[in-house]
């Protein structure tokens, strides 16, 4: 059986199910001590002083570090690979601690205590004056000239400002018939709640500093923890062990610089780090807020002839991911729908709030439901159908972007959508559910959306992996690509054992990630592991696999190229007859008396080339009009992700996706004091994360292409499935009650203004 | 671990007691699940407790010989939603405190703590306030029974004396005998959340289940304290089961409430609710009584 | 600080600690006894992560006093794994179902579905969901941990039918 495509079950589930698997929080050495951040209880100001006699009183503390003792270094904290080009640098705007507060909630000092109570008594007897200035909450605020700029840096507050223009817009637009559609679309702050919190802890040994982390990017953070320190890359070690979920929030620098430091300040004894869930809500990262104006040009046979959109990002108080996001967003835009006239335009804007930093599908949840709630919007007035207008108008094969030159390798995506249309029998119903009256209405409503893999050619894309052969035909395969919870290491298995020619007992995960001993690779995010490091481990696994043929071919005199492997044993090319098992080579080649060889292979993969993964989302649901409620009564998401390497594993990754984005459609946002720009609602009762009872049965679904470019034809599936169920939800509402909505969630509260401002209950 | 000063540790009523008197500024620590909570926040740190968890005397529901039942206030939210004597006599309210929270918070929370917290959002006061509930408040002093609608002063201050400890929950026969009622729960999720709105309405039907003999109807969340709502029940009382009598309940309730505007919710919005949430739960209060709107 | 007595059955050992009253159950099973599995997503009761069972219910351990689970029986997930005849069938059907992705939740929902598992009432998915919605996840969308308690109930009462 092919082992690609083979329904294993994860390599690390009995570990996790019996309780055996390690995280960060698990592994602190019990002298460790306890540090605390004080958090400022201002929005917007200054730090003048601190008092802290009474804090320095307490019973155990080791020692209080405040903004005035950190270095003097600003640095970046964005999880991107290094940029050795200046320009292309992630912005470095923020110290360990900082002077100038820049939300509610900003870093100022830290105390390290024996224990966690005396950390925390400490705290709360810390006084600090600040100079206070009013918060600024929303990106219109924030880029009024009359502000003092939240950074120095950017006097009017814009952090980046892009554009680009593709045809003359202009020109296009007065093409003669054209229906003019525009929309204003908005979406929420919200936040990835992995249910381990955001935490660390460090120490030094033998001279390095030692900083183990639950983080997506373990090499990154070393460069990160090196800037900030101002220290040498390899004077820093990360260590990554199992991670309790990240979903972008870890594809940055949290508590891992602050940490390094502190431990440098006692000596080097261990010191943990670890926020509460307040604190991971508050003081980690936010998906950011984004509003968007669209603009359609339709000709009359149902194509686009120029489209145009202005977004605005809240990138809340520190640069993080920074503008990455809301271009992505833009570019999105262009992608799903091309187009010979198009414009696009984006600011992301500093504001006095939590700062917004990756999160699942990058940008592309924010424009997937501005545009896919715009293409109903379109549909809706011209009278177009939904499927029709969609399939004329989206990226179609061999699409070539013109400015990033992402090319369309393979697309599923007419497929997935006439499975999703299949499944839940949309048109029909669509026309069915249209005019309705009565208090209790159903609704249907569909969204596509593309979604490139990994991040070539925008920033660097690079994998490394190693494969040491043991005596008895076994390796360990060891890559720098990170698990956290999605199935990388499952499918690296197979991918290394399909390719060596082995079974997949045989290859030993190392899943831990150690910067001292790991192969380098960026980490966890832009659902870039399987395409870009899978890449790596093919290449190390041929590389192996050469090796192995190699020393058979010396012991069976046979010229290596007439070898193969299967199933553990060496045969023949287009052969079955075993000639050797790879264990008897493996052991001859560590014990041979005239030739002995360390078998081992190490190979990087530098990429360069991306492609595209595709998919919708179909939603029928019941809208409760007086109870102002909305209950999902079918989902189903259809995935074109390439070759599917696991499919249970897959769908795991899809029902995800689908439980976040319904939890984005429908509940979940972050709620701040406009006066102060305190976090209201940072906690797992008062935000509205799904719990079991609150989701539906969801159903996951795939159309198989095969991607040339892709290592197994394989292309993201991590992220997308977030993107198209809030808009399939939007529309299904549309549908439903004819009320168009033009922001999420759609809260009970939301829905009563708007059924209200309908007439619903006249 | 907690940043509490002091346990005091009862392994009797009587030594809760004559803690509490001695330690006025003790907080009572029942379930946890309200003061730990706190703790954890910061709220509460250098308090001292009175642990009365491990008081089994304040366990239990039974029946008087004079038909009341009584609640002990130790009784988990599981243990009340599956007594024998609240699934028979008064299920309404097993229903409502089963939508507290999940099962692991009704395993520890109590309904006790429930009543004394004194929060509007309370899922188990509304039905008790609408059961005409009375409390037992007992001190070294001796015993005290308040009706539980004369407790809540005001967001979560109620008349319990700094020596007194809530020690039973008394709901009449009266009360309860042929009576049928409803809870609705408005809330953002079907499980761990807190009321935007709760809504408990009963009924007691005349013999011919074509009127209201007597009909009771309380609020959480409509007013800084959970509240009844005379109005909608002086208007409902004796009426024929119709379409008005929906009406009169939901416009009646609205003369009643007070919601406030919070970042939780607006006082907009929990007005709407108010009306529907009235609407139903008497609909629904109605059919459990074997009754029928316009039938 | 004040320091107290226990005495509780552990996975179906006795234990006895000497432990500082302000502790939560959850720090005396993982400092004490290093039951990892028990783990600490909130520490308010709203995640579900550290849920043990106390006399066969589930709680959340992080808001439980040590003290409490004085002359208590107590099962982690820990308590599931056999030497001699491996882990549980809940626990090999999470990994068949694929119900773990991140595992940082999956002992808690273990712990919170045996109540589910060892009645003899056939709950609907619904209940399944009722029954463990003290317990978050973020991975899943749950579905999968819906399928692997679903098979796990059907199975276990199965077997009962046959047995009896």
């Amino acid at each position: 059986m092919d082992i690609i495509g083979a329904p294993l079950k994860r390599v690390d589930a009995k570990e996790k199910t019996t309780g055996q698997a390690k995280y960060t929080g698990d592994l602190v050495p019990r002298n460790a001590l306890v540090a605390k951040v004080l958090h400022s209880t201002i929005g917007n100001g200054i730090v003048k002083s601190f008092d802290l006699t009474e804090a320095w009183k307490v019973p155990d503390i080791v020692d209080i570090v405040t903004c005035f003792d950190v270095p003097d270094i600003q640095f970046p904290t964005a999880g991107h690979p290094w940029s050795t080009d200046k320009k292309h640098q992630d912005i470095a705007d923020r110290k360990l601690l900082n002077t100038r507060v820049r939300f509610y909630g900003d870093d100022i000092a830290a105390v390290i205590a024996e224990n966690e109570l005396a950390a925390r008594e400490a705290l709360r007897k810390i006084k600090v004056t600040y100079e206070e200035f009013e918060p600024v909450i929303t990106v219109e605020d924030a880029m009024k000239p009359t502000r003092i700029p939240i950074h120095e840096e950017r006097p009017d507050n814009v952090v980046v400002h892009s554009s680009y223009e593709i045809g003359s817009y202009e020109e296009a637009r007065r093409e003669p018939g054209l229906i003019k559609i525009e929309g204003d679309y908005e979406t929420p702050i919200v936040q990835h709640c992995h249910i381990e919190k955001a935490l660390s802890f460090a120490y030094i040994e033998s001279g390095k500093i030692v900083v183990v982390s639950a983080t997506q990017i373990p090499h990154i953070i070393r460069r990160i923890c090196s800037q900030a320190l101002g220290v040498g890359f390899g004077d820093i070690r990360i260590i990554k062990p199992y991670l309790g979920g990240g979903f972008g929030n870890r594809q940055d620098a949290l508590t891992e610089p602050l940490n390094a430091f502190l431990a440098t300040r006692v000596a080097g004894r261990p010191v943990k780090l670890e926020y509460t869930r307040e604190e991971t809500f508050n003081c980690t990262r936010v998906r950011h807020a984004m509003k968007f104006h669209i603009e359609s040009y339709v000709r009359t046979d149902g194509s686009f002839a120029a489209r145009s959109i202005i977004a605005y990002s809240n990138q809340g108080a520190y640069a993080s991911h920074a503008h990455a996001l809301v271009a992505n967003a833009i570019n999105g835009f262009r992608m799903m729908y091309p187009v010979g006239a198009i414009k696009g335009e984006a600011y992301t804007v500093y504001t006095n709030l939590p700062t917004a930093g990756a999160m699942r599908a990058y940008g592309i949840p924010q424009i997937g439901f501005a545009l896919e709630a715009h293409v109903d919007d379109i549909v809706a007035k011209t009278g177009f159908d939904p499927i029709e207008f969609r399939k004329t108008n989206m990226m179609k094969l061999g699409y070539v972007d013109s400015l990033t030159t992402i090319t369309c390798h393979s697309t599923g995506l007419a497929e997935c959508i006439d499975k999703g249309e299949r499944y839940l029998n949309y048109t029909e119903k669509r026309n069915t559910y249209k005019n309705q009256s009565g208090p209790i209405r159903k609704g249907v409503g569909m969204a596509i959306f593309c979604y490139k893999t990994g991040v070539y050619p925008i920033s660097l894309e690079t994998a490394a992996c190693r494969m040491v052969l043991n005596q008895d035909g076994s390796f360990q395969l060891q890559v720098g690509a990170t698990e956290i919870g999605q199935g990388a290491d499952t499918v690296f298995v197979q991918m290394a054992a399909h390719t060596v020619g082995v079974t997949v007992d045989k290859v030993h995960l190392i899943s831990k990630q150690d910067t001292d001993v790991t192969p380098y690779d960026s980490g966890a995010y832009a659902s870039r592991q399987t395409y870009v490091s899978g890449m790596a481990v093919k290449k190390t696994a041929e590389s192996l696999k050469a090796k192995i043929l190699d020393f058979a071919g010396f012991m069976l005199h046979k010229d290596p190229w007439d070898l193969d492997i299967k199933e553990n044993f060496i045969v023949h090319k287009h052969k079955e007859e075993h000639l050797l098992s790879v264990a008897e080579v493996a052991i001859e080649s560590c014990y041979s008396l005239t030739n002995s060889q360390h078998i081992a292979a190490e190979e990087s993969h530098h990429c360069s080339d991306n492609t595209y993964a595709f998919g919708v989302c179909f939603a029928e649901i019941e809208v409760d009009i007086p109870m102002c409620q909305i209950k999902v009564l079918d989902i189903i998401n259809v995935h074109d992700s390439g070759k599917i390497i696991n499919r249970q594993t897959a769908e795991g990754q899809v029902h995800g996706g689908m439980s976040m984005g319904l939890g984005y459609g429908l509940s979940e946002i972050l709620k701040f004091d406009p006066k102060t720009g305190k976090m209201l609602n940072g906690n797992l009762l008062d935000y509205k994360l799904m719990t079991p009872i609150d989701t539906p049965d969801l159903h996951a679904d795939f159309v198989e292409t095969n991607d040339p470019t892709g290592p197994y034809g394989n292309k993201a599936l991590g992220e997308p499935p977030v993107i198209p169920v809030a808009p399939a939800l939007r529309n299904a509402l549309f549908n439903a009650t004819g009320v168009a909505m033009d922001s999420i969630p759609l809260n009970p509260e939301k829905l009563f203004f708007a059924f209200e401002h309908a007439g619903l209950y006249k | 671990m907690y940043d509490f000063n002091t346990l005091y540790e009862a392994k009797t009523v009587k030594e809760a007691l004559i803690l509490r008197n001695e330690h006025p500024e003790a907080l009572i620590l029942a379930g946890g699940s309200d003061i730990l909570i706190k703790l954890h926040e910061g709220k509460l740190s250098g308090c001292d407790l009175i642990n009365i968890f491990g008081l089994d005397q304040l366990r239990g529901i039974t029946m008087e010989p004079d038909g009341s039942i009584i609640i002990r206030p130790l009784c988990s939210f599981t243990d009340v939603a599956t007594h024998p004597l609240i699934l028979e006599h008064i299920p309404v309210l097993g229903e409502a405190v089963n939508q507290i929270g999940g099962p692991q918070i009704r395993n520890i929370g109590t309904i006790g703590g429930n009543i004394c917290n004194g929060v509007t959002s309370a899922d188990s006061a509304s039905t008790l306030k609408a059961y005409d509930a009375s409390l037992e408040l007992t001190s070294v002093d001796g015993i005290r029974i308040l009706p539980y609608a004369e407790f809540n002063f005001g967001p979560g201050k109620v008349d319990l004396k700094q020596n007194e400890i809530l020690t039973g929950i008394r709901i009449s026969k009266e009360s309860w005998e042929h009576t049928y009622g409803h809870y609705i729960k408005y809330a953002m999720r079907k499980a761990m959340d807190i009321a935007t709105l709760g809504c408990s309405v009963n009924v007691r039907l005349s013999d011919d289940k074509n009127t209201i003999d007597r009909f009771r109807i309380a609020f959480g969340v409509a007013a800084p304290t959970p509240i009844r709502s005379v109005t909608a029940e002086a208007s409902a009382n004796g009426h024929a089961l119709d379409d008005e009598l929906l009406h009169m309940v939901g416009e009646g309730s609205l003369v009643d409430v007070m919601p406030r505007s919070s970042w939780r919710a607006s006082k907009e919005f929990r007005l709407h609710l108010v009306k529907e949430l009235a609407r139903r739960a008497t609909i629904a209060a109605i059919e459990k009584a074997g009754g029928k709107i316009n039938g | 600080m004040a320091r107290k007595l226990v005495s509780c059955t552990v996975n179906g050992t006795k234990r006895h600690y000497h432990i500082d009253v302000r502790a939560s159950l959850s720090d005396m099973l993982r400092n004490e006894e290093g039951l990892d599995s028990i783990k600490h997503g909130c520490d308010v009761g709203e995640c579900g992560a550290c849920t043990v069972l106390i006399d066969g219910k589930p709680f959340n351990s992080c808001i439980y006093l040590a003290i409490w689970a004085e002359g208590k029986s107590i099962l982690t997930v820990e308590g599931l794994n056999d030497v001699k005849t491996g882990i549980s069938d809940i626990q090999q059907a999470f990994i068949d179902a694929g119900a773990v992705q991140c595992g940082f939740c999956t002992p808690g929902f273990i712990m919170a579905s045996i109540p589910i598992i060892e009645s003899d009432k056939p709950a609907s998915r619904d209940e399944i969901r009722r029954q463990v919605a003290g317990n978050l996840c973020r991975c899943t969308g749950y579905e999968k941990i819906v399928d692997a308690i679903e098979k796990t109930q059907k199975k276990r009462i199965a077997e009962r039918k046959s047995s009896s």
